[in-house]
């Protein structure tokens, strides 16, 4: 070990929670020294002292000294930050895994409701134990924005051993990459831990997207890995948008495509506003294209965290845009943009006589189906069934619902 | 000095846990299980005075606490009352022992219906003998005295409740109470709820000034006889005293008297209201206590919400009073508020005004050897913990790593309401929540119906009715078991918290049995 240096990652002070701070100095001779103050000390510090010499033993560092300042942080995020440490001082190829949760080994399909995605800061652990209790329909540990700039290095460690040991709890499992070609750095630290859905921020153009899938192919090979990996572009400027149909077809595993607000009105040079009239273009071509693409449009957030009537007014005009979904800062968000996307109760009604009228016409064996006296089409039906699939899922209407219906006839 | 031994004659009580039967020199009772324990005999009794002795002009103005001390007759080995009406804004409780300790007093207990992190200058004192011990609540920095081992005597913690029934049955003698009053007459009339340090009620004070020896009221705004409402009777004051400023205004009514902002304890709260919703809790005319906690009030205008939608109301609300019980009963959602803590000034301005809000004390709320009280006639009570354990047992006394932290409250008082549901976290900062056994039982699981966390409901086995109702319901109804698996899995299983054997502290049940004993911390 030819390297003496001293090196700190993780974050500690006034207000950091289930978070912890590791001072790793490796040093000549003396073997480990760990110094732990921790607030759970009386009922872990046995077990994380072990975790740390597990650690370093694991990356064969015999002599170091580590000083551990802990405000709660579980295991996952003591070895991300032990291991980010470890590696600004020593050169190595390994990685060191807790065993994934056998919760997290889930795969989403193309076609699953995306109203909502909650939006986690990369490295704040404190903000990702809970996230799943609150139901979003994803979960993105962001690698992007909400990271600062000098710790993005540490933050990959921590979401690649979120992705691992957090429970999920069945939400759609999401990582939002830096802007490629930085982004593509982060793959390795995500693709072979079963992420489900990546989004790329800034997306411009096509080629993007094949290199992100290239990367994706190249690492599920190594790892013989078999899940789909999904993506959603995210448009944040005028050639963006001017590149949506490119973008949206770009690839087989895009199933969304969403639009970046506040970077694309600073790109036009427009203020945002409330109206969002400056947007309307970049939002009807947004929705416009992936319809065409036959993928999902998602909105932006709405930053507003606690006015919930204009966020509510705000999803009401997404969804009236043909917005499929949009992003999420805070958990109370959620309950709202669910409430006011998923289908109202004129709409169901709507569609649960659509889908009666053409099961009553197969059921005859006539060719055409028709409500009163108005002709129906397939893409209708097809939009009446996925009305009635999401209001199932929501708990609207039971799935038993047309032998209810006839019940009460 | 005292030599006694701080406590001896151990024995194991009706929960298994090991508790002296002789603390500070008296007699004490093991807990015997819910209701077992009748003591006989008559009530503790004052001694009779004359109004001979006393102005009749009705004066008893003296210039000075000092005075007042002195002519009450302050000596060694007395108990010294206050109580937590300013709760951190209270500037009487220090000056009397300073006092004390001026005129070289030692021993003395001190009996605070509660204790603040403002009373932490105090622990000097305890240092230097003029407190011998604590018989109240040991919050903050006392209670971290308290766990070092460092107090002369041992630390009682009493619920309200059970402090007023100690000094009811004399279990507790108050050699002084001196009452803090933001408004008194000359004659000792006091009230609570106007003048520069209006608090609401002075309910704590009531069992003091019926049952001390000596009764000093000490106010920094006197007004012209009647003082009225008299919350306080001045026939049971010996001495009032007028000083500049007695509490802290922004102190007395500040404290955890917002809704919570917290996503978690949001959820926490909405969970728990969906529950009593789907219980069939909340029905025209019933009755709920919320604590004042943010998850707690956020629970309450959850209900408010429902009441309103369905038109409905609630017959009376429980205080701790805030803004949000207030707005309830100003918008006709409760009949009554039935106050025995006033958290913010606009429950203090409504209990002045309406005649609606009504002041209570322990004796009618909490008092366990009494004809009844009002705590068990509530239909649903939400409280806290810092620990619940597999057999339902919760903790409010002590944190995790075993310290002394904060009083027991109304808590155990408003456990025998019909429905107590604790809304917990899972975990806090990776400390489990629902563990197998809890370092300190403060309430015994089967009076603990519902424990609400994140991540599963779990309803007390004996409450077969409540298991039924909750059957078909969305709410993640779990097993208290499943529960603490959840938590360990998540956090680790914890390490057991190894104390010293020395008894630092005792708990006392609302019949004032000893529950639990509180151990040294071991360094």
């Amino acid at each position: 070990m030819e390297i003496n240096n001293i090196e700190s990652i993780g974050n500690k002070g006034k207000g950091v929670r289930s978070d912890c701070f590791v001072s790793l100095e490796i040093t000549e001779a003396d073997g480990i020294h760990i110094e732990l103050v921790s607030k759970v000390k009386v009922l872990y510090g046995k077990s994380i002292v072990k975790l740390i010499e597990e650690i370093l033993s694991f990356f064969e560092i015999k002599h170091a000294k580590v000083v551990l300042e802990d405000s709660g942080a579980l295991p996952f995020l003591i070895a991300a930050r032990m291991e980010a440490a470890i590696k600004l001082l020593v050169k190595t190829d390994k990685s060191f895994l807790l065993p994934m949760l056998a919760q997290n080994n889930y795969q989403t399909t193309k076609e699953r409701n995306r109203y909502s995605r909650l939006y986690l800061p990369g490295n704040t652990s404190s903000l990702m134990i809970n996230a799943g209790i609150h139901k979003p329909d994803g979960i993105i540990l962001d690698l992007e924005d909400a990271v600062a700039p000098d710790k993005k290095y540490e933050s990959s460690f921590v979401v690649r051993n979120a992705l691992r040991n957090l429970d999920f709890y069945g939400c759609e499992r999401m990582v939002r990459i830096n802007q490629v070609p930085r982004g593509l750095d982060d793959l390795d630290f995500i693709v072979p831990h079963n992420v489900n859905l990546i989004l790329i921020p800034k997306c411009e153009k096509a080629e993007e997207i094949h290199l992100v899938n290239k990367k994706i192919d190249e690492i599920s090979a190594r790892y013989t890995l078999y899940n789909s990996i999904w993506l959603m572009p995210i448009i944040e400027s005028a050639l963006g948008v001017m590149h949506a149909m490119e973008i949206a077809t770009a690839a087989k595993n895009v199933v969304a495509m969403a639009i970046g607000l506040e970077d694309y009105t600073a790109d036009l040079g427009a203020k945002r506003t409330a109206e969002a009239t400056e947007s309307f273009f970049a939002r009807c071509t947004i929705v416009n294209a992936c319809r065409a693409a036959g993928i999902q449009a998602i909105d932006s957030v709405f930053s507003d965290v606690a006015d919930m009537e204009s966020l509510k007014q705000n999803v009401l005009k997404s969804k009236a845009l043909g917005f499929d979904g949009m992003g999420c800062i805070h958990p109370r968000q959620i309950k709202v943009v669910h409430e006011n996307f998923a289908p109202d109760a004129a709409e169901i009604i709507k569609a649960k006589k659509i889908v009666k009228a053409f099961m009553h016409a197969q059921e005859k064996g006539l060719g055409v189906v028709s409500l009163g006296t108005k002709m129906i089409d397939a893409p209708v039906v097809k939009r009446a069934e996925k009305t009635i699939e999401v209001a199932v899922s929501l708990g609207k209407i039971s799935k038993n619902w047309r032998d209810e219906d006839n019940e009460k006839i | 000095m005292k030599t006694m031994k701080k406590y001896d004659k151990l024995v194991k009580n009706a929960l298994g846990r090991i508790v002296p039967t002789e603390i500070n020199g008296n007699d004490a009772v093991a807990y015997r299980g819910i209701g077992k324990y009748k003591p006989t005999g008559r009530k503790y009794a004052p001694p009779i005075v004359s109004c001979a002795d006393y102005p009749a002009d009705g004066n008893k103005t003296l210039p000075t606490l000092k005075e007042a001390l002195i002519r009450a007759g302050l000596k060694d080995g007395m108990t010294i009352s206050t109580h937590h009406h300013f709760r951190n804004g209270d500037l009487i409780a220090e000056q009397i022992f300073d006092i004390a300790h001026e005129l070289g007093v030692k021993d003395l207990m001190w009996f605070p219906s509660a204790s603040f992190e403002c009373h932490s200058p105090l622990v000097k004192y305890l240092e230097d003998g003029t407190i011998h011990h604590i018989e109240g609540s040991m919050n903050g920095s006392l209670g971290r005295f308290t766990s070092d081992g460092k107090m002369t005597g041992l630390g009682v913690l009493r619920s309200h409740g059970g402090r007023y029934q100690a000094v009811q049955d004399g279990d507790v003698h108050i050699d002084i109470a001196v009452i803090a009053a933001p408004t008194a007459d000359a004659f000792g009339n006091a009230t609570g709820d106007r003048g520069p340090a209006a608090c609401g009620l002075l309910g704590f004070a009531l069992a003091d000034s019926q049952y001390a020896d000596k009764v000093v009221v000490v106010t920094d705004n006197i007004v012209p006889f009647p003082c009225i409402p008299w919350q306080i009777h001045g026939n049971n004051v010996d001495y009032v005293v007028v000083m500049d400023k007695i509490g802290i205004p922004e102190k007395i009514v500040s404290g955890t008297t917002e809704i919570t902002k917290s996503p978690d304890r949001l959820l926490l709260a909405e969970m728990s209201a969906q529950f009593c919703d789907e219980a069939g809790i909340i029905r025209d005319g019933f009755s709920f206590q919320a604590g004042a906690g943010g998850t707690a009030l956020s629970i309450g205008v959850y209900f408010a919400d429902i009441l309103r939608e369905r038109g409905m109301k609630a017959r009376f609300a429980r205080g701790g009073s805030n803004k949000y019980l207030v707005n309830m009963l100003e918008e006709g959602l409760t009949d009554y508020i039935l106050d025995g803590q006033t958290f913010d000034l606009e429950g203090v301005r409504s209990m002045r005004e309406n005649p609606h809000h009504i002041n209570t004390s322990p004796f009618t709320s909490y008092n366990y050897h009494g004809k009844g009280n009002f705590a068990s006639m509530v239909d649903v009570a939400i409280l806290g913990a810092t620990e619940v354990d597999v057999n339902f047992n919760a903790n409010v006394v002590t944190h995790s790593d075993g310290v002394l932290l904060h009083g027991i409250g109304g808590w155990q008082n408003c456990l025998f309401s019909k429905c107590t549901i604790l809304p917990i976290p899972l975990f806090r900062d990776r400390i489990p929540v629902v563990i197998d056994e809890v370092t300190t039982i403060c309430g015994p699981g089967e009076l603990i119906d519902v424990i609400v966390t994140e991540r599963g409901i779990a309803i007390n086995p004996l409450r077969i009715d409540l298991i039924e109702k909750m059957k078909n319901s969305t709410l993640p109804i779990k097993t208290i078991q499943e529960l603490k698996a959840e938590a360990e899995a998540i956090c680790g299983v914890p390490e057991k918290i190894a104390f010293e054997d020395e008894i630092v502290a005792v708990v006392k049940w609302v019949d004032g049995t000893v529950i639990d004993s509180v151990r040294k911390i071991k360094k």
